[in-house]
């Protein structure tokens, strides 16, 4: 009896909620660039624009007021490499273009690829730090005991906050040669 | 209705052919047989998941290192973990939709009954899997059931591949599982029974299916990303890779907290439905329950990142979060004091599923407090990973979650097996259960507070005491449900006093107007309902 009132609707219905289910899948993968895009945005996850910003204009150096940029450099467990900035903390006017040069070097007997990545605390801070130059935007390919100096040159964009007075700069160095000899590109370095 | 009832009794006689044996369950579609599949499997589940964590308490009765390696231990978090939240809680409450539904809205069976047969026949397969890759080198899972980025990437074994499929496994079922539910809702109501007078359990269970076809389908996501970012050399949550494991958690938690909602919403629909029974008075505020099941549903979608305030949020996420969570209180508190309502100058009376029903109540209630002060971001920054986090969600979960099934069970028992459990040793089932539930996980609040981390097998010598009371706790409310297996096998070998249709003086709704045992088929013709059932 109920099966006269029921079974014309429900292969519609079936049809529409197994769809709600592979949009919910879907939708699981739309969070990762989504993801991605909101921390560019914001600066949420410390993330850095890892492609070369324009220069600055050096009219809109900001005399007034200072902001502190400390260093902070590690290699991922298991790289036995060295790698450091000249530099522990730096004070710069916002606006004025600055280089810091960082050195990497492979103590094994191989030849090895590695990849700094950036990370700003306060994710706040993220957005204002613009790279003109950076090691970063590439691979660094060292051979067996080679020692390599790279620079990163950079400013702090005038917009930036009064509150945010200090930042942190981290760099993570990772082992990215398997991948690079795949022909794995990690960072784009298009733009 | 008794007329309608005897019709029925007739009818069924030359339509209860079914195979016999091993076939009759291999291959049912009736919603009564796969509904007690479901519900024996998540009570072999229970006894498996509870039995690992006696291995934990046993290893955490004294400081030091015992009787497990620290591998082991955490593989035993880990399956204890996954195998109450996907093999013994959700199992359960499939199986009360599927034996209930049908029969609570006058339908003749769930609406895809051989997608049912299906949804129940995947899931011993997914455990076998799951509970098989313990065996393998390495060992199980022991990332802890969250799985977190990179422990299941990077530093996992490659047991991680039969986890990950397990999980899918899982997650098909729990959807066709919610599928069936939605469609014989929606489709297979009988005339006159209006979605506003509905039985709360039914009204529960539409709210939780949508929940599960929202995030199930994000947790296979987010397991297919491990497998891909383990084997296949993508780089989701790996940040070498561009990647970030903080978006693990995201995810994840996307998916897990509207799951925490999915393993108690339909508990709420079991306790209204017990205790107007016995306290002799209709559910007070129906409609506001209906509501508040909605909004606490709807809440669920916009609290994630309150199990990841000490990620290093930014401070506005971390008040929207917190102030998101504390409102799910409101609807919270709704129920809580309906049900209240409801007892208030009720003539009541204390079977066991009303003694367990009301425990649920008061040990809910403890629960969903220490909620709220998990959710307060600066002091959760000292309960983070602690064991006031477990206390808190043992409360929700065992004496929430558990307590109601197992009201359920004694509830519906003599409907479903024509007897009615055995009251004295039920009883005793109660004390024991509800005495050592509470030596088990309430001081665990204060080891948590001292700041003992949870997953951990070894901790520091003045959380000794505590830990040893823990302990026997644990082992006292594990034999307890000894207690309950004697009852329900009790029921099922047809022993003690025979149920009547409606056993429970103060009971409403359809079920009851079956005789008891239910017969194989029921409302093969749909009863007309003309008045509210509650």
């Amino acid at each position: 009896m109920s099966e006269q009132h029921s079974k014309p609707d429900n292969s519609k219905m079936i049809t529409r909620l197994l769809a709600s289910v592979v949009l919910m899948f879907a939708f699981g993968f739309a969070l990762v660039p989504l993801y991605e895009k909101f921390c560019e945005v914001t600066g949420f996850n410390g993330r850095t624009n890892n492609s070369a910003a324009a220069g600055s204009d050096g009219n809109l150096v900001d005399t007034t007021r200072l902001v502190t940029i400390e260093f902070h450099t590690r290699v991922n467990r298991g790289l036995p490499w060295e790698f450091s900035s000249e530099v522990r903390r730096l004070q710069v006017h916002p606006g004025e273009t600055t280089t810091v040069n960082f050195t990497a070097t492979n103590r094994t007997g191989r030849d090895m690829t590695g990849q700094a990545l950036p990370s700003v605390a306060p994710g706040e801070a993220a957005p204002y730090l613009l790279k003109t130059e950076c090691f970063c935007f590439q691979n660094q390919p060292l051979a067996a005991g080679d020692t390599a100096v790279m620079p990163m040159q950079f400013y702090v964009d005038p917009d930036i906050p009064n509150h945010i007075r200090t930042f942190t700069l981290s760099y993570m160095m990772y082992d990215m040669t398997e991948a690079a000899a795949q022909g794995r590109v990690v960072v784009d370095t298009s733009e | 209705m008794s007329t309608v009832v005897d019709t029925h009794h007739e009818h069924d006689d030359h339509h209860d052919h079914k195979p016999t044996g091993i076939k009759r369950w291999l291959f049912t579609t009736n919603h009564k047989d796969i509904g007690s599949l479901y519900l024996l499997f998540s009570f072999l589940m229970f006894f498996a998941g509870g039995t690992m964590a006696l291995v934990i308490r046993a290893e955490l009765f004294q400081p030091g290192m015992q009787i497990v390696d620290p591998h082991f231990f955490n593989q035993m978090t880990t399956m204890h973990g996954l195998i109450m939240v996907f093999g013994a809680v959700m199992p359960a409450f499939t199986g009360l939709a599927n034996w209930m539904i049908p029969m609570m809205i006058g339908a003749p069976d769930m609406a895809l009954p051989r997608m049912n047969n299906w949804s129940f026949w995947i899931l011993p397969f997914a455990f076998i899997i799951m509970l098989s890759s313990m065996l393998m080198p390495g060992g199980g899972p022991a990332f802890g059931w969250t799985f977190y980025a990179p422990l299941s990437t990077t530093y996992s074994t490659d047991s991680t591949a039969l986890f990950v499929f397990a999980i899918h496994i899982m997650g098909i079922s729990s959807i066709m599982g919610a599928i069936n539910v939605i469609v014989t809702i929606m489709n297979m109501r009988a005339p006159g029974m209006t979605y506003m007078r509905m039985p709360l359990f039914v009204w529960t269970w539409f709210i939780t299916a949508f929940l599960l076809i929202a995030v199930m389908p994000v947790l296979a996501g987010v397991v297919t990303m491990v497998l891909t970012d383990k084997y296949f050399a993508t780089s989701f949550f790996d940040a070498a890779g561009g990647g970030d494991p903080v978006l693990f958690q995201h995810l994840f938690w996307f998916f897990g907290h509207p799951e925490v909602y999915i393993m108690i919403l339909p508990s709420f629909g079991i306790v209204s439905a017990i205790i107007p029974a016995f306290a002799r008075k209709p559910l007070f505020g129906y409609a506001s329950m209906v509501y508040a099941t909605a909004a606490i549903a709807g809440l669920s979608f916009l609290v994630w990142a309150h199990h990841m305030f000490t990620t290093g949020m930014p401070v506005f996420a971390s008040l929207f979060f917190m102030y998101m969570t504390m409102l799910i209180a409101v609807p919270t508190g709704v129920k809580i004091f309906n049900w209240v309502s409801t007892m208030w100058r009720g003539s009541m009376t204390f079977e066991p599923p009303m003694l367990f029903a009301l425990a649920f109540v008061i040990l809910f209630t403890i629960g969903g407090f220490s909620g709220i002060m998990l959710a307060i971001t600066p002091v959760d920054f000292q309960y983070h990973d602690t064991y006031f986090v477990v206390a808190h969600f043992h409360y929700v979960l065992v004496s929430g979650a558990v307590f109601s099934i197992m009201a359920a069970a004694y509830y519906w028992l003599p409907k479903w097996s024509g007897f009615m459990p055995d009251e004295g040793l039920a009883k005793l089932h109660f004390w024991c259960s509800v005495i050592s539930v509470n030596i088990l996980f309430f001081p665990m609040h204060f080891v948590g507070l001292a700041g003992m981390p949870r997953r951990i097998p070894d901790y520091a010598l003045q959380f000794a005491d505590i830990n040893a009371i823990v302990s026997v706790g644990a082992f006292l409310f594990g034999f307890s449900q000894l207690i309950f297996l004697a009852v329900v096998v009790k029921c099922m070998a047809k022993k003690g006093q025979a149920a009547v249709a409606k056993p429970w003086e103060g009971a409403e709704g359809l079920e009851w107007d079956v005789p008891s045992p239910a017969p194989y088929h029921t409302f093969d013709t749909p009863p007309k309902i003309e008045a509210p059932i509650r």
